[in-house]
C-alpha cells in the first residue's frame, strides 16, 4: 500500500481518499433521510387529533441543555482531529473520548424527555403530530446511540493500535458523522422547539 | 399463534409451491454434498468480493426471479382469459399481482441492472475492482436475502396483498389484517439498504477509479447511465426508506402516520411513495439507454451520434424525474394548479427521451448493420418504446387521464415502456456480455428464435390491453362478466402471455446448449467492440487489467485496433493488490434476514437477538485488519499467457 506522507494520515492512501469520499456522498443519502423526515413532520404539526400541540409539551430546559450539550461534543470531535493532525494521541483519546460522554449525556437527557411526554400521555400513538416528532427525534437519538458504539470501537482501536493510517481514517469519518448528527439537530432545535414553543 | 395461521393453508397450488421448495432445497443440499461443492461454493462464491462474480450473482438472482414474477403473470392472464374464472380467488388474485409487481420491479428490473453493472463498469473504465469491493458483497447479500423474505411470504403468513405500491389505507392492519404487508415493509427495506450501498459505491468508483486520460466526457455511454442512475438512487432510496419505516411503524406499533383519524393523512404514503417510486423508473430505463447506446454503436459500427446531447438529456431526464412524482394519482383530489404542473413537468421528460431516440436514429444511418441478436432487441426496442412513450404523453395530460385512470390502458402503457425499455435492453445486455464474461458467446441462431418469440408475443400481449382499457377494463380486477365483452381480447392476451413463455425458456435452453456446445472465445472480443472490457481477455482474469490502459479518447479500445497503437506503456507488470474474501456479508445478510423474518411476526426477543448479531457483523469488520493481498509479477504472467496465447 503506498502512503504519501505530505497529505494527512486519514488522507495518506488510495483507499482511505476513496472511503472519505463515500462516506460524505452517504451522508448526502442521511440529508435525503432527514429531510423526508422534517417534511413529514411539517406535513403532520398541526394534525395533533385529539393529542396536545407541541407548545403544550415543550420544554426549554432540557432542550437547551441538549443542544449546549451537543454542541461542544461537536467543538471537543473537532480538537480530537486536530490532536490527531499533530500525532498528539493521548490528547486524540481524551477530546475522543470527552465527545462520547457528552453524547451519552445528551442521550440521557432525551431519553428523559421522551418519558416525560409519555407520562404527560404524549405517546407514539396519540396523534400523527407526535408520531412524526417522535420518529424524527428517535431517528436522531438512534443515530446518536449508533455513534457512541462506533466511537467506543474505533477509540479503544486507536488505543491499541496507535494512530496508523487506517484508524486516523476511521477516526475522522467518525468526525464527519459526529458533525453531522450536530447540523441535523441545530434544525430539530430551531425548527421543530423554537417553532412549536412560538 | 396456531400452525394454521403460520403456514399459508387452504389452496392447493400453495400446498404445490410448498412441496416443491422443499424438494428443490433438498436436491439443492444433496448435490452439493454429493459432488462435494460445499468449500467451492463457500470460497468461490458465498465469500466472493470480486465485482464480476458479484455481477453473475446478481443475475442468476435476476433471472430466477423473472421466473417466480413470471408465473405470476401466467397465472393472472389464465385468471383474467375466460369471463366468471374461478381459477384463482380475489384475496389470492391480489396477492398475486402485489408480488407480481414487487418482484419484478425489485427483485427482477434492478438487480439484473445492477449485475450488469457490477460486471462491466470496473471494465469500461479500466478499474480492477470497484471502490469498496466488501461494500459491494454487503450489497448483494442484503438485496438477496431481502428478495428471500419476500418470496417466503407465499407460504409462510401470507403474501402482502394492496398492491406493489399498498396505498394507505387500504394496507393498513385494518383492511389488510395478514403478516403480509409486513413482508412488503420489511424485505423491500434490507434490500432497499443494499440498493442504496451499491449508489454509493458506484458514484465512487466512476468518479474515482477510471484510467488515467479517460475524462468524464470520454467516458463510455453506459458507463454514463450508471454515473447519473447512482445519483438518482442516492437521492430517492432514503425516502423509501423512511416511507417503509413509517409504513411498519403503523402496522406494528400503533402510530398514526397514514391513519384515517388521529391527525394521519393517508394522501401522505402516496406522496412519499411516488417521490421515491418515479425516480426508481428512471433507475431501471437510463441503465437500459445506456446498454442500447453501447449495443448500437457496436453494431452500426459508427461511434454514437450526439454524444454530448446524450449525456445532457440523461442529466435532465434524472432532474425532472423528482418533479412528476403527483401524476401518478392525479384523480386523488389535488386542485387544477397543481395537476396541471406535473402535466407539464411530466410531459417534458419526452423532449430528451425523444432527443435520444433521435440520436439512435442518427447512429444507425448509413451504419453497418450486424443483426446479431443484442442488436435485434435494441433495433425492436425503438419503436416499441416509442409507443410507451407516446401513450405516456396521454396519460400525462391530467384532464385525459380521468378517463384512464387506473384501466388496462395504464397496464399496457407501463408494460409497453418497462418490457421493450428494461427488459429487452437487460436480455440484449446479457447477450452482449455474456462472452467478456464466460468465454464463450450465446448460440446466436436459438437467441433469435428466443428474440422472435418475445417480440411478437409481447405485442400480443399487451396491445390488446389498451383497447380493453379504452373499453373500460380496469386493472386488477379478477374476474368480469360475459356482458362486458372483455372475454376475446383477454383471451388473446393470454395466448401471448403462452408465447412470452416460450421466449423466455428458449433463452435459458440456450445456456444449457451453448455451455456444452458454444465455440470458445479466444480473442476476449468476439463482435469487435469499442470500449475497455473488450480489450481484456475473455473471461477476465480476477485482476482485470495486466496493465492500467491509458486512454486518449473516445472509444479508446477502437481507435487502438484501428491505428494499432497499444493501450498500455510499455513497462513491465507490477505486483497487483486485491482484496481478500470474506464470509461476513454473507452472515450478516443471513442475520438480517432472521431479523426482518422475526419482525414480520412481531416476535420482539428473537428479532433483538438477531438484530445484535447483525450489530456484531459490523463490529467485526471495524475491528478486523485485512490489508488484502498481491498478486506477484509471475503469477500475472503465467495468467496472461495462458488466456493470451501466442498473443502475448
Amino acid at each position: 500500500m503506498k502512503i504519501d506522507h505530505a497529505k494527512p494520515l486519514e488522507y495518506s492512501t488510495e483507499e482511505n481518499r476513496l472511503k472519505i469520499l463515500g462516506f460524505w456522498v452517504f451522508l448526502g443519502a442521511e440529508i435525503v433521510l432527514f429531510s423526508t423526515l422534517f417534511a413529514v413532520y411539517f406535513t403532520l404539526v398541526n394534525r395533533t387529533g385529539n393529542g396536545p400541540a407541541g407548545s403544550h409539551i415543550f420544554e426549554l430546559t432540557p432542550v437547551m441543555v441538549e443542544t449546549i450539550v451537543l454542541l461542544s461534543s461537536s467543538f471537543t470531535i473537532g480538537l480530537g482531529i486536530h490532536a490527531m493532525r499533530i500525532g498528539a494521541k493521548k490528547a486524540m483519546m481524551t477530546f475522543f473520548g470527552i465527545t462520547l460522554v457528552l453524547g451519552a449525556v445528551f442521550l440521557g437527557v432525551e431519553i428523559t424527555e421522551f418519558v416525560t411526554y409519555v407520562h404527560e400521555g404524549a405517546t407514539i400513538q396519540t396523534s400523527a403530530f407526535l408520531s412524526s416528532l417522535f420518529t424524527l427525534l428517535g431517528t436522531h437519538g438512534a443515530h446518536v446511540t449508533f455513534g457512541l458504539l462506533w466511537g467506543s470501537a474505533i477509540l479503544f482501536q486507536v488505543k491499541k493500535r496507535g494512530l496508523t493510517p487506517e484508524t486516523a481514517n476511521k477516526s475522522f469519518i467518525f468526525s464527519l458523522y459526529w458533525h453531522f448528527l450536530d447540523v441535523v439537530w441545530i434544525f430539530i432545535f430551531s425548527f421543530v422547539y423554537l417553532k412549536g414553543m412560538m | 399463534m396456531k400452525w394454521d395461521e403460520f403456514f399459508v393453508t387452504g389452496e392447493p397450488m400453495i400446498y404445490a409451491a410448498m412441496v416443491s421448495i422443499v424438494l428443490v432445497s433438498v436436491a439443492i443440499v444433496a448435490g452439493l454434498t454429493y459432488f462435494k461443492k460445499w468449500g467451492y461454493l463457500w470460497r468461490n462464491w458465498l465469500t466472493t468480493v470480486d465485482h464480476k462474480k458479484i455481477g453473475v450473482m446478481y443475475i442468476i438472482a435476476a433471472l430466477l426471479m423473472l421466473f417466480r414474477g413470471g408465473v405470476d403473470a401466467l397465472l393472472m392472464r389464465a385468471q383474467t382469459a375466460v369471463p366468471e374464472n374461478g381459477l384463482l380467488d380475489g384475496q389470492h388474485y391480489n396477492e398475486i399481482f402485489t408480488t407480481h409487481g414487487i418482484i419484478m420491479i425489485l427483485f427482477m428490473a434492478m438487480p439484473f441492472i445492477i449485475g450488469l453493472m457490477n460486471v462491466v463498469i470496473p471494465l469500461q473504465i479500466g478499474a480492477r475492482d470497484v471502490a469498496f469491493p466488501r461494500l459491494n458483497a454487503v450489497s448483494f447479500w442484503l438485496f438477496f436475502f431481502g428478495a428471500m423474505l419476500l418470496n417466503l411470504s407465499f407460504v409462510i403468513g401470507g403474501s402482502p396483498d394492496a398492491g406493489w405500491s399498498a396505498y394507505f389505507p387500504l394496507a393498513s392492519t385494518e383492511f389488510s389484517p395478514t403478516v403480509g404487508n409486513n413482508y412488503y415493509s420489511l424485505s423491500l427495506q434490507i434490500a432497499g439498504i443494499g440498493t442504496l450501498m451499491t449508489g454509493i459505491n458506484f458514484l465512487v468508483t466512476i468518479l474515482k477509479m477510471r484510467a488515467p486520460g479517460m475524462t468524464l466526457m470520454k467516458m463510455p455511454m453506459f458507463t454514463w447511465s450508471i454515473l447519473i442512475t447512482s445519483v438518482i438512487i442516492i437521492f430517492a432510496f432514503p425516502v423509501l426508506t423512511v416511507a417503509l419505516a413509517l409504513m411498519m411503524l403503523d402496522r406494528q406499533f400503533g402510530t398514526q402516520f397514514f391513519a384515517m383519524q388521529n391527525g394521519g393523512m393517508d394522501m401522505l404514503w402516496a406522496n412519499l411513495f411516488w417521490v421515491w417510486g418515479h425516480p426508481e423508473v428512471y433507475i431501471v430505463i437510463l441503465p437500459a439507454f445506456g446498454i442500447y447506446s453501447e449495443i448500437i454503436a457496436t453494431f452500426a459500427r459508427k461511434n454514437l451520434y450526439g454524444y454530448k446531447s446524450m449525456v445532457i438529456s440523461m442529466v435532465a431526464i434524472s432532474m425532472l424525474s423528482f418533479l412528476v412524482w403527483v401524476h401518478h394519482f392525479y384523480t386523488m383530489g389535488h386542485g387544477v394548479m397543481v395537476n396541471s404542473v406535473f402535466s407539464i413537468t411530466t410531459m417534458a421528460i419526452a423532449i430528451p427521451t425523444g432527443v435520444k431516440i433521435f440520436n439512435w436514429l442518427f447512429t444507425l444511418r448509413k451504419g453497418k448493420i450486424t443483426f446479431s441478436t443484442p442488436m435485434l432487441y435494441a433495433l425492436a426496442f425503438i419503436p416499441i418504446f416509442t409507443i410507451g412513450g407516446v401513450t405516456g404523453v396521454m396519460l400525462a395530460m391530467a384532464s385525459a387521464d380521468y378517463q384512464y385512470h387506473n384501466t388496462m390502458f395504464l397496464v399496457a402503457h407501463f408494460h409497453y415502456v418497462l418490457i421493450p425499455g428494461t427488459v429487452f435492453a437487460v436480455i440484449a445486455g446479457y447477450h452482449y456480455w455474456f462472452p467478456k464474461v464466460f468465454g464463450f458467446r450465446l448460440n446466436e441462431k436459438l437467441g433469435k428464435w428466443a428474440f422472435w418469440f418475445i417480440a411478437i408475443s409481447f405485442n400480443v400481449t399487451f396491445f390488446p390491453l389498451f383497447i380493453l382499457g379504452l373499453n373500460g377494463m380496469t386493472r386488477r380486477m379478477y374476474t368480469y362478466s360475459e356482458s362486458t365483452g372483455f372475454g376475446p381480447l383477454n383471451m388473446l392476451s393470454m395466448v401471448g402471455a403462452v408465447g412470452l413463455t416460450i421466449g423466455f425458456l428458449l433463452l435459458v435452453y440456450n445456456i444449457y446448449w451453448s455451455t456444452r456446445y458454444a465455440k470458445r472465445d479466444t480473442t476476449g472480443d468476439p463482435w469487435d467492440g469499442r470500449s475497455l472490457e473488450w480489450s481484456t481477455p475473455s473471461p477476465v482474469p480476477e485482476y482485470n487489467f495486466a496493465k492500467t490502459p491509458v486512454v486518449t479518447k473516445l472509444d479508446a479500445f477502437w481507435f487502438s485496433k484501428k491505428e494499432n497503437t497499444p493501450l498500455t506503456d510499455d513497462g513491465d507488470y507490477e505486483p497487483i493488490h486485491m482484496p481478500n474474501n470474506n464470509g461476513q456479508p454473507f452472515i450478516m445478510g443471513v442475520a438480517f434476514f432472521f431479523f426482518g423474518f422475526f419482525m414480520v411476526f412481531s416476535w420482539w426477543i428473537p428479532a433483538i437477538i438477531a438484530g445484535l448479531v447483525v450489530l456484531g457483523t459490523m463490529a467485526y469488520r471495524t475491528f478486523e485488519q485485512d490489508h488484502g493481498h498481491h498478486i506477484s509479477v509471475e503469477e500475472i504472467e503465467r495468467t496472461e499467457k495462458a488466456l493470451r496465447g501466442e498473443q502475448s
